[in-house]
């Protein structure tokens, strides 16, 4: 059951805010995700404590460096179930949790960040493991937007 | 941030998925919601049984730092008396 959307829209527009794209559905996950090509990073929103805190001002700081995935999504757990469940099936080794944030390169997954290691971090911390990924499997200047 | 409260108003560890070494064989692997006279309350926990888990601990440990909690069930009550070590999943080295 989702939660309404009153309430998560500013929790949504704090992400694309920042030109992530919203996934809100199967078809729309699928048009993405289904054949990859480059860097592709998947953000799963949540309305968690470790969200507000953490996740969104880390995601927000992250992409900030030079160096970015070519791709931006996210999607909203408890927002758009649907669409969550179907990003998640393209990240089956991985058990699901929220927040957290996947990067693909070309359909491969290369690197997961899990509620775990989110929660009680400082987004300062979080955004530093982010650009540390983005430094190791991403190419300066090449986001596409 | 040392003695930083995840969740004002919650015990210190509130929220914050945890490693919790039993007295016995067991360990699990929740989220550590409160703990109160009944003992520790976990969510969405994993169990790792010493004689019959496929992997050691540690392998068990670096597998859900990995790839996450394959929760088994959604709440769990560890009495207080068999509590041997809870230490958060998050800052296990390696």
């Amino acid at each position: 059951m989702a939660y309404p959307e009153p309430m998560i829209r500013p929790m949504r527009e704090e992400v694309t805010r920042h030109g992530v794209m919203e996934l809100r559905t199967v078809a729309e996950v699928d048009g993405v995700l289904a054949n990859p090509s480059g860097t592709q990073l998947v953000f799963v929103n949540s309305v968690c404590g470790c969200a507000a805190g953490g996740a969104r001002p880390a995601l927000a700081l992250a992409l900030q460096h030079k160096a970015k995935p070519e791709q931006l999504y996210t999607v909203f757990a408890g927002g758009d179930v649907e669409a969550t469940a179907r990003v998640r099936s393209y990240f089956s080794d991985y058990e699901p949790s929220s927040p957290s944030i996947g990067l693909l390169r070309d359909g491969e997954v290369v690197y997961f960040v899990h509620r775990h290691q989110i929660e009680g971090r400082p987004p300062q911390a979080i955004a530093a493991d982010l650009v540390a990924a983005f430094d190791r499997y991403c190419e300066a200047g090449s986001r596409e937007q | 941030m040392p003695g930083m409260i995840f969740h004002p108003g919650h015990q210190e560890l509130h929220g914050i998925t945890v490693v919790l070494e039993t007295t016995g064989p067991v360990t699990y692997v929740g989220r550590f919601d409160t703990e109160d006279a009944r003992g520790v309350h976990l969510l969405n926990v994993a169990e790792h049984h010493r004689a019959s888990s496929p992997y050691p601990l540690e392998e068990f440990l670096v597998q859900t730092q990995k790839f996450g909690v394959k929760a088994e069930r959604k709440h769990l009550v560890v009495a207080s008396s068999l509590v041997g070590r809870i230490r958060k999943l998050g800052e296990l080295d390696g």
